[in-house]
């Protein structure tokens, strides 16, 4: 298994503080839904950061990984709901709990299966969907800056990461172990650097 | 020169520069949470001095009375004094006269900053390491409230005074302590066993340290937050500092539910690196 080297723990570090920078200053002046959205967001994002860097690669063998890399996106994707389409907000936060908890219950109450595939692929691919398009439509239709689109950048960047990670989970990896753990930390980096930028022009 | 750097590279080690370098930022942080360090800067620097002389001190002193302990574990046994680089006499007159220049410094400073400083070096080298270091699992709470004096002693420099912000920053760090200290001693209760020293592993079983670690997580993390909010942290890095508290929270609660030694090691690491982002946020 590939451990972590000192580049992986600078990519990773820096990948934090954007991630800290989000939290502490990137969302104040939000209404509360979202501020809390993408505090949670950001802030798992920043603490399994610094867990990796803590326990190395290892530590994404655990089985919280997935529902881990479930709630960022879920979060995210809440915090521009209710932030850009605010008469969505009710019913995609009634998505978003009742899929975070579906994901829950089908990895850990019955016994796992393809249902627990299904939810999983259908909550991560809407949050996903979302993060990704909604940024660009909004700046394409000049309702946000243009520089907005790049937090859909960091939607793409954050689907690729999740697929690979789901998949390797899965036990039909994409890329091999190595090749995913050697590019992790700065797709990691990317994703959270398009999202800061992209929340800076709103 | 060449004999300067031969001793300093001899003398380093004994002051374990990053434990004495965290207590040190904690002093800093307790200073800055009430004064602007760039218009106080003398001060900063003087703060700075004084209690980096007053840390190291009791930490040689420490050394120094702990000889024999760490000659029997396999950890400490390459220390400067178990491993015969340094005598005895060498460093407890080194540990004397550092601890005297800083507690001397401090009191020249401002008298109640220089008690506070004081009392740390007492707590820490009197009253934890000498007397109940080796008789109870419990010294542990004297250690922490020597842990948690250098910030008392930044505020009350800063402030002029003790108030209820100083003194909830010092129970953080407090609660803090058995987080950092109860890991560590699980990860090396067998070296402890050698030496004699009871720590809570040895004297409650391991899954009650872990609830202890865990249940002092979050008072330690509720009182930062209290302290932090004391201060006028704006909401954004009390965000943040949730965001760490609720980290540290989960690592003690996953300790306590999962036990493993490599969860165990995280929190050990993670219990650190939350101390010291919690000071640099009150930096800023």
């Amino acid at each position: 298994m590939k451990k972590i080297s000192v580049l992986d723990r600078v990519l990773l570090l820096i990948t934090g503080l954007l991630a800290a920078y989000q939290v502490a200053v990137g969302c104040n002046g939000l209404g509360t839904l979202p501020i809390a959205s993408y505090t949670i967001g950001f802030g798992i994002l920043l603490v399994a950061g610094l867990l990796i860097i803590i326990l190395g690669f290892e530590v994404l063998d655990s089985p919280v990984v997935v529902i881990v890399s479930t709630v960022i996106p879920l979060s995210i994707s809440l915090g521009l709901v209710s932030e850009h389409l605010t008469d969505f907000t009710t019913p995609y936060l009634i998505f978003a709990m009742a899929g975070f908890l579906a994901i829950v219950v089908t990895r850990y109450a019955i016994p796992p299966g393809k249902v627990a595939t299904i939810v999983l692929a259908v909550t991560h691919g809407i949050a996903g969907i979302l993060i990704f398009l909604l940024p660009i439509i909004l700046s394409l239709r000049g309702d946000t800056p243009g520089g907005f689109a790049l937090v859909g950048v960091g939607g793409a960047l954050i689907g690729v990461g999740g697929l690979l990670l789901a998949f390797l989970k899965a036990g039909k990896p994409i890329l091999s172990r190595d090749t995913i753990m050697t590019i992790l930390p700065s797709l990691l980096l990317l994703m959270t650097a398009a999202f800061v930028a992209g929340f800076a022009f709103t | 020169m060449k004999t300067l750097k031969t001793k300093f590279k001899r003398y380093w080690p004994l002051i374990k520069s990053l434990q004495t370098a965290l207590l040190l930022t904690t002093g800093l942080a307790g200073y800055m949470s009430a004064r602007c360090p760039y218009t106080t800067r003398p001060v900063v620097l003087e703060l700075a001095g004084s209690l980096f002389l007053a840390i190291s001190g009791s930490t040689v002193l420490n050394m120094w009375y702990d000889r024999d302990i760490d000659a029997r574990m396999p950890r400490t046994i390459k220390r400067p004094l178990p491993a015969g680089k340094i005598t005895p006499h060498e460093a407890l007159i080194f540990g004397l006269i550092i601890s005297a220049l800083g507690v001397g410094w401090a009191l020249t400073m401002d008298l109640l900053y220089g008690t506070v400083v004081f009392a740390g070096l007492f707590f820490d080298v009197v009253v934890y390491t000498v007397w109940l270091k080796r008789r109870t699992a419990w010294s542990i709470v004297w250690g922490g409230i020597s842990g948690g004096m250098p910030i008392l002693a930044g505020r009350v420099l800063g402030t002029g005074q003790l108030d209820w912000v100083g003194i909830t920053f010092t129970i953080a760090i407090l609660f803090w302590i058995p987080t950092h200290i109860l890991t560590f001693s699980m990860r090396y209760h067998k070296d402890y066993r050698t030496a004699g020293v009871p720590t809570f592993p040895s004297t409650y079983g391991f899954q009650t340290t872990r609830v202890i670690i865990a249940v002092s997580s979050v008072i330690a993390a509720v009182f930062m937050g209290m302290a932090a909010y004391g201060v006028g942290m704006t909401w954004g890095y009390l965000r943040l500092m949730a965001v760490l508290s609720g980290g540290l929270l989960i690592l003690a609660v996953s300790s306590t539910v999962r036990p493993s030694e490599r969860v165990n090691f995280g929190l050990f690491k993670y219990a650190s690196l939350y101390m010291l982002s919690s000071m640099l946020l009150l930096f800023a």
